[in-house]
């Protein structure tokens, strides 16, 4: 079909296009700008994971933290070498699998990813049964149980202190890379009839169970795959800010994702996308607020916390007055750019 | 265990559970009425905490004076919250309402960072609060006694106000079905400003006797009774008041014990909380005392 | 040659705590009739269907679909093994499409799963083509092909009905449970949809079992028909033998009915 083939190859150009995008940005941009760039990538992999469990599967959930957590230090034991973790273990030695285990970095952000995903089904599996707030709250306490429990297997996670100098692999490309893969992923689900079957169970529970689908089975489906790219994102983001400890995935971890996703809109991935550039950038910029700004000899003392104030007051304006956020449930399409051009030649 | 210490934890378990139970009314009511898990709570219970102290430590206001402002202070900001941020939401999903909750919780613990900043501050208590009680071999502070004291007698007007005012009635009639409730003339939204007016008074009572017995002030303090508040609510089932009491006290009880019985457990402390929580909701969805919602077709 | 049974039901009874919402409701459904299950609001009847298509195990009694037990199988189950049904008070994915509506209904037919789709397989690509084709075809049949994009939940009401039984439709049953099909619909309408559900049963070779409160808007289209009032089977039989039955006409059709005839 025509059509097919004219999306496939908008789809391959658009990725060549952000291929020449990536390779300039790597010769021309600064570290900080690239670092930018590289939260970008990982922030649109966990809305985009957020999004297909809450927006298009409706199961509110608040364990992302817990899965990045479970992600990002699978993928720190692989990729740190065994002199590293000797010098980090100073308070009790890691267990000899632990100090032995190491793996290439595409192997490892998969095992995060991966693993994640186990503990997505072992837990699902009985909390999906509730509905609406009560496993919001069930899954936040997930994600604490998880946190506690880094503080708590020294051997395993170095306790508090956690790991520090964890090797930068995740580059640009990597970042992209994976990105482009969930985008793909998730795209071809949600555009499916499972990804109907899934809009279907958000929608109405008793008359997706009356057309046959065995809700269950499904939301464990989604929440699984979510868990798998919220695992492979926290890989990720441990090789990207170098150090990782429990406090780094506290609630706040998953609000931030949770309020790209509110932005952008629930049930739309374009949405989430555009979120996540706009909401990083944002958030790096806002940093200014946070620190001393010197106007000649006069200094502006930096406000801590504005950062979050400034953060929560958006979400809250955009779920008071624009509840669909950006992008409602629209999703881009090619045929939009196509029928710009088409209607210029075009009368009808 | 010693049989004095034996007495010394239950003591403590009771302090920290009457505490619990305090904030776990406040989540209890306010569910019970709008299906809402008010996540701002926790930062209220903070800033009663915060008033208290700025009142006596700042402007040094007598302490029953500070004490009374401080409460009625937050209980106007439990108010306003429920008007901005909860009320335009009456006819919006659900999860809708519990996002606005999570924003406003966000926003109110970060003011508090920019206001107060992120440091822990030291709480001044009055002399007589620290001399040590000796009753046999049990070693107390007036307030591990205090405060079970004062939250009973809290407890009791609560239910005064719940079962005997109309207000109350108005209260039991919004969360057994609110459409009716309109049509029947119950004044709503004075009746649910009421609710968070007095929810939120109960958990700065709370906060300023969690800031006394445990001497410290920071903005997330509240985070984490907060959550065990909620869990203590749901574990009581939510909804119901005298749950709330039960599970609150369930769990302070619950939590000193486990750790003076197991110390090696310490570490685990927070997690116990929501281990059962999780346990809980799995077993009983509608929590001990809870009654079941039937779904329609 | 002597019809077959389709659906029976034995003794089903369900009781909610004290309270007895169907009690020991025997049926026996003939493959390819039109039959009706009647009374006042509140009689049980939405209850008799949760229990067939297995919404509620029922506290008693069995459900036999061609000669199987389907007592307490789960609803998905039930779907699978070809009974489809509506809801009275119309239940529809509201934020989807239309067409994705009916496309949810094939779904429990398809045979290609999820990861075939992620990995672009040909014959999952084959096999959600015919999908939507056959989807728009039944969308078709139901006057409604024209609306295959709209969002459902902005569809007047009438369209909404008829999508719901499109939706049922689509996973290809051999029973259908209409709860309430002509509910808010005036007179001519309701007649409309008498006819169409008339041409549907031939079309697909349905069953059909419905509700109705209604009594007058049954009569010519069921064949067979039992009454229930508080959740015992007051009646059952023939329309005629239902409209003379005093029974009936006490318990349920009341002085209205009577001046009506």
């Amino acid at each position: 079909m025509m059509e097919r083939k004219l999306k496939i190859i908008s789809n391959i150009m658009a990725t060549a296009v952000l291929a020449m995008f990536l390779w300039w940005a790597q010769t021309n941009l600064g570290a900080y700008h690239t670092q930018i760039l590289n939260l970008i990538a990982v922030n649109i992999i966990l809305a985009l994971s957020l999004n297909l469990i809450y927006g298009f599967t409706g199961m509110f959930s608040l364990g992302h933290a817990g899965f990045m957590a479970i992600g990002a230090y699978t993928c720190s034991i692989l990729i740190m070498t065994p002199a590293q973790k000797e010098m980090l273990f100073i308070l009790q030695k890691a267990y000899p699998w632990v100090q032995e285990a190491g793996a290439p970095f595409v192997v490892a952000v998969v095992a995060g990813g991966l693993i994640a995903a186990l503990v997505g089904l072992v837990v699902g599996a009985p909390l999906l049964r509730l509905g609406d707030d009560y496993l919001g709250i069930a899954t936040l306490g997930f994600a604490e149980i998880i946190r506690v429990l880094a503080n708590n297997i020294p051997r395993i996670t170095n306790g508090a202190l956690g790991f520090k100098g964890i090797p930068g692999y995740a580059n640009i490309w990597w970042n992209f890379g994976w990105c482009l893969f969930a985008l793909y992923f998730i795209v071809r689900i949600v555009n499916s009839n499972f990804g109907n079957t899934l809009m279907a169970i958000r929608d109405d529970e008793p008359a997706a169970k009356a057309m046959g689908i065995n809700i269950f089975r499904y939301k464990l489906l989604s929440f699984t795959i979510g868990s798998f790219f919220a695992g492979i994102g926290g890989a990720l983001l441990a090789s990207l800010v170098s150090t990782i400890d429990p406090k780094m995935f506290l609630f706040t971890l998953t609000f931030n994702v949770l309020m790209i996703v509110v932005c952008g809109g629930l049930g739309s991935l374009t949405g989430s996308v555009l979120a996540s550039i706009a909401i990083t950038i944002l958030l790096e910029w806002l940093r200014f607020v946070e620190n001393p700004i010197f106007i000649g000899d006069f200094e502006l003392k930096g406000i801590p916390g504005m950062r979050m104030v400034v953060f929560s007051l958006a979400l809250l304006f955009i779920i008071l007055f624009r509840r669909e956020g950006l992008m409602g449930m629209r999703e881009f399409r090619w045929e939009w750019l196509l029928g710009l051009f088409r209607k210029r030649g075009e009368v009808k | 265990m010693s049989w004095a210490m034996f007495v010394q934890h239950l003591l403590n378990g009771l302090t920290l559970g009457s505490l619990y139970a305090l904030i776990a009314i406040g989540y209890t009511m306010i569910y019970g009425i709008l299906r809402l898990i008010n996540f701002a709570h926790s930062e209220i219970f903070m800033l009663g905490a915060y008033s208290v102290f700025w009142g006596v430590t700042l402007i040094h206001l007598p302490w029953p004076i500070a004490v009374t402002l401080g409460i009625l202070a937050v209980a106007a900001l439990g108010v306003l919250v429920d008007r901005v941020a909860y009320r335009p939401l009456r006819d919006a999903p659900r999860s809708s309402a519990l996002i606005s909750a999570i924003g406003v919780s966000f926003f109110l613990q970060n003011l508090a960072i920019v206001v107060f900043s992120a440091i822990p501050r030291e709480v001044y208590r009055p002399t007589w609060l620290e001399t040590v009680i000796l009753v046999g071999d049990v070693r107390v502070l007036p307030l591990t006694l205090l405060v079970p004291v004062l939250s009973f007698l809290l407890m009791l007007g609560l239910i005064y106000i719940v079962y005997k005012t109309k207000a109350g009635l108005g209260m039991r009639a919004i969360s057994k079905d609110i459409e009716t409730s309109y049509t029947m003339g119950v004044p709503v939204n004075r009746i649910i400003a009421l609710t968070f007016g007095i929810g939120s008074a109960l958990a700065a009572a709370s906060g300023i006797m969690w800031a006394l017995r445990y001497p410290q002030l920071q903005p997330i303090m509240g985070i984490i009774p907060g959550f065990k508040a909620f869990i203590a609510a749901v574990v009581g089932g939510i909804g119901s008041i005298q749950g709330a009491v039960i599970g609150g006290l369930g769990l302070g009880l619950v939590e000193i014990m486990a750790v003076a019985t197991f110390p090696e457990l310490a570490g685990y402390r927070d997690a116990l909380a929501f281990v059962l929580l999780i346990g809980i909701l799995l077993i009983k969805p509608t929590g001990l005392m809870g009654v079941k919602l039937e779904d329609k077709l | 040659m002597k019809p077959e049974v389709i659906l029976e039901t034995r003794k089903l009874t369900m009781r909610f705590g004290g309270l007895t919402a169907v009690d020991d409701f025997n049926a026996k459904i003939y493959k390819g009739s039109i039959v009706g299950l009647i009374g006042p609001n509140g009689a049980g009847k939405t209850t008799c269907f949760n229990m067939i298509s297995g919404f509620y195990a029922p506290s008693d009694g069995r459900v036999l679909f061609k000669g199987a037990d389907i007592t307490g199988t789960p609803p998905h189950e039930v779907c699978r093994a070809g009974v489809a049904r509506t809801f009275q008070n119309i239940r529809l994915f509201g934020n989807g499409t239309v067409l994705q509506n009916v496309m949810v209904g094939c779904h429990v037919r398809q045979k290609t799963s999820w990861w075939q789709t992620v990995l672009y397989l040909p014959s999952n690509l084959k096999e959600e083509k015919a999908i939507a084709e056959k989807s728009r075809g039944l969308l078709k049949v139901f006057g409604l092909e024209h609306l295959a994009g709209e969002k459902a939940k902005s569809l007047p009401y009438g369209a909404q009905r008829r999508l719901e039984i499109a939706r049922a439709l689509a996973t290809e049953p051999q029973f259908l449970l209409l709860d309430e099909p002509a509910a808010g619909m005036n007179p001519q309408e309701t007649n409309e949809l008498m006819g169409f559900i008339r041409d549907i049963r031939e079309q697909f070779k349905l069953t059909i079992l419905l509700i109705e409160h209604d009594m007058k808007v049954v009569m010519g289209v069921c064949e067979h028909m039992w009454v229930l009032d508080y959740g015992e089977t007051i009646a059952e039989g023939p329309p005629e033998s239902i409209k003379a039955n005093p029974k009936v006409i006490e318990a349920y059709l009341g002085e209205e009915a009577i001046a009506d005839a």
